[in-house]
C-alpha cells in the first residue's frame, strides 16, 4: 500500500506570546486540510507529535470530535518523523484512507534539561551539569573535525548559508542574513561551537495530510508519494548525548541505521535526491549528517562547502527553508517542517527558494536525544 | 572542612590516590561506568565492580563555557562560574568515561590524562564537596 502526502500546512516558527502551542497545532490543521481540500469530517485518523504539551490531541476542541483513533507520540528529538512514520504505516495497514500527522511545541528559550534520572542517568551527572546538550554536540563536531579535517570556515558557512535561506522564507523565526565574521566571533559557547552557530527552541506547528496513494487523484493533482519512512535507535557503541560512558568498539549512529532503511525501502540510492533537509541543531551536525546521509564522504564536506554545492542553486541543495538554525526548533513540529518544505520543493511550489530544474526526489532526516533518528525519502 | 564526594560509589576515596568505579559484566565482559546491576550488551544481572585504570588518552573534548542550567546543576553560577573542560578519556582498552578536565586551554586529542579529585562546591553543611575529573599529564 503506497501512500502520498496531499496536503500541508504550518504555523510560523517562533516566538509568539500568548499563543499556546494547541492554538498553533489548530492553525497549521486548517491549513494542511485547505491545502488537501478536505475538511477535518474526513480525517479517519490522526497522530499529533510534542514535548511540551501532555495532550496535543486536544486540538479537537477546536476542530470537532468526531471519535477518530487519535495517538499523542512523543520520541526525544525524532518526535516528528515518529509520528510521520506511524501515520504512513496506519495508511499501510489498508484499514484507512485518509489521516493525519501533526506536530506543535512552545518551549522556553535556552538549552534543554531535565532531571537525569528520567533518562536512566545518576543524579550526581546532573548535579555537575553534565546532563546537557549542547556540549555533547561541541564534542562531536570537534572530534569529527580533528579526525576528518573540516575548518570552523565550514562551520559558519553552513549557519551563513542556512540564515540567508531563511531570509526568504516568511515563516521561519531567524530572516536576518549574518556574515560569516559575525558568526566566528560570536561568544562561545562549547569550544568551536559559537552562540550563532545553535539553533534555538522555539514555537511552532505542522501537519500534513496522507492519504492512500491510489485515492490520492481525489485530492491534488499533484501528489508527492512517501516512498519510505524509517526511525531507528542508538545501537551500543554510538556516540549519543546523555552517556557517562561509551564502549570502546565504536558503531554507526542511528541516522546511519534509519537511512540504510530507508534508502533500501524506497528502492533509491542518495545519488538520486534533488533536495534534502538535515538536522542542523547545530552548524556541525548538518557537516556530520552530509556523511551520515550517504551524500558524501567524510571529510569531504570542506570541499562541498566552500564550492556552493548545498546552495539551493548548487548540486545539493540543504536545508533550502534555513533549517533549524533559521526556523528554530520545535520539537514535535520540526521533522514535519522538514517534510512540508521538501512537499513545496517537489510541486515547485518554493517560490523563491524553488531549487531549479524541476526536483523529483527528496530526502529529510532528523536527529537527537536520546539517541534516535527519523529519515523520510519522497518523490513526485 | 571536611571532603565528601559528589555521590557514593563512584569513586574510591575522596583520598589521593582515587580510582572511578565502574562495572564489569560477568557474562560478556563489557565495561560501564558508573556501575549497574545489569549489562546492556548482553541483558545479564551478573555485573561484578571493576575498578578503573587511572590513566588514558583524551578521546573527544569541548570547553563548556556557560553555566549549566540550574537544577539539576548545583555548581557555581553567576561570577562564580568558571568555564571548564569535559570530554571523554579512554582508560585502556575497557572503556571510555565522561569527565570534567582540569582545564578549558591548551586541550588536544590524544594526550595523555590523569584522574584527580577536584573541588566542586561547599554544600550546607560547609563540606567541601570534591568530584572527579581528569588532568593532563605533565
Amino acid at each position: 500500500m503506497d501512500v502520498a502526502i496531499v496536503g500541508v500546512g504550518l504555523h510560523p516558527f517562533g516566538r509568539f506570546g500568548d499563543l499556546t502551542g494547541i492554538d498553533m497545532g489548530a492553525i497549521a490543521i486548517r491549513n494542511a486540510l485547505a491545502d488537501a481540500g478536505v475538511e477535518w469530517r474526513d480525517i479517519q485518523f490522526a497522530f499529533a507529535g510534542s514535548y511540551e504539551i501532555d495532550n496535543p490531541d486536544a486540538v479537537v476542541a477546536f476542530l470537532g470530535l468526531t471519535g477518530i483513533p487519535f495517538t499523542n507520540v512523543y520520541n526525544g528529538c525524532a518526535t516528528a518523523g515518529s509520528v510521520l512514520s506511524l501515520a504512513a504505516d496506519t495508511i499501510r495497514l489498508g484499514e484507512y484512507d485518509l489521516g493525519i500527522a501533526i506536530g506543535m511545541d512552545k518551549h522556553l528559550p535556552g538549552a534543554f534539561t531535565s532531571d537525569p534520572r528520567l533518562y536512566a542517568c545518576p543524579s550526581w551527572y546532573g548535579e555537575l551539569g553534565q546532563f546537557l546538550t549542547p556540549k555533547f554536540f561541541g564534542m562531536k563536531i570537534n572530534k569529527y573535525m580533528a579526525d576528518h579535517g573540516i575548518s570552523s570556515q565550514t562551520l559558519a558557512r553552513v549557519v551563513a548559508k542556512n540564515l540567508r535561506n531563511g531570509a526568504l522564507n516568511s515563516n521561519a523565526f531567524r530572516r536576518k542574513p549574518m556574515s560569516e565574521e559575525q558568526i566566528l566571533g560570536a561568544r562561545m559557547l562549547n569550544h568551536p561551537l559559537t552562540q550563532y552557530m545553535f539553533c534555538s527552541p522555539d514555537e511552532g506547528a505542522a501537519a500534513l495530510v496522507l492519504c492512500r496513494a491510489d485515492r490520492a487523484h481525489r485530492y491534488t493533482d499533484r501528489p508527492i508519494y512517501l516512498r519510505a519512512s524509517a526511525v531507528r535507535t542508538r545501537r551500543l557503541g554510538a556516540f549519543e548525548v546523555h552517556s557517562p560512558w561509551l564502549p570502546i568498539e565504536e558503531t554507526p549512529g542511528p541516522t546511519v541505521d534509519a537511512s540504510h532503511a530507508a534508502y533500501e525501502k524506497a528502492g533509491i540510492g542518495p545519488e538520486e535526491v534533488d533536495v534534502i533537509q538535515l538536522q542542523d541543531t547545530d552548524a556541525g551536525a548538518e557537516v556530520i549528517h552530509l556523511a551520515e546521509n550517504g551524500f558524501c564522504a567524510d571529510g569531504e564536506q570542506e570541499k562541498l562547502v566552500a564550492d556552493g554545492d548545498l546552495e539551493i542553486g548548487g548540486r545539493l541543495p540543504v536545508n533550502t527553508d534555513g533549517g533549524l538554525i533559521a526556523n528554530g526548533e520545535p520539537i514535535g513540529a520540526s521533522g514535519l517542517r522538514q517534510v512540508h518544505e521538501v512537499v513545496l520543493q517537489l510541486r515547485g511550489q518554493a517560490g523563491e527558494r524553488q531549487v531549479p530544474g524541476e526536483p523529483k526526489v527528496g530526502y529529510t532526516q532528523l536527529y537527537g536525544a536520546p539517541g534516535v533518528a527519523g529519515v523520510s525519502i519522497l518523490s513526485v | 572542612m571536611a571532603r565528601v564526594p559528589i555521590a557514593e560509589g563512584i569513586f574510591t576515596g575522596p583520598d589521593d590516590d582515587p580510582r572511578l568505579i565502574g562495572s564489569r559484566c560477568t557474562g560478556c565482559g563489557i565495561v560501564t561506568f558508573p556501575a549497574q546491576g545489569s549489562c546492556p550488551r548482553c541483558a545479564s544481572t551478573e555485573m561484578a565492580e571493576h575498578r578503573l585504570a587511572p590513566r588514558g588518552r583524551l578521546w573527544a573534548w569541548t570547553t563548556q563555557e556557560f553555566p549549566p542550567p540550574s537544577p539539576p546543576y548545583t555548581g557555581p553560577t553567576g561570577d562564580d562560574f568558571v568555564p571548564y573542560g569535559v570530554g571523554y578519556v579512554e582508560l585502556g582498552d575497557e572503556v571510555r568515561v565522561e569527565t570534567r578536565l582540569t582545564r578549558a586551554e591548551g586541550l588536544e586529542t590524544g594526550m595523555e590524562m590523569e584522574l584527580v579529585l577536584v573541588p566542586f562546591r561547599t554544600d550546607g553543611d560547609g563540606n567541601e564537596v570534591v568530584t572527579f575529573a581528569f588532568r593532563p599529564v605533565g
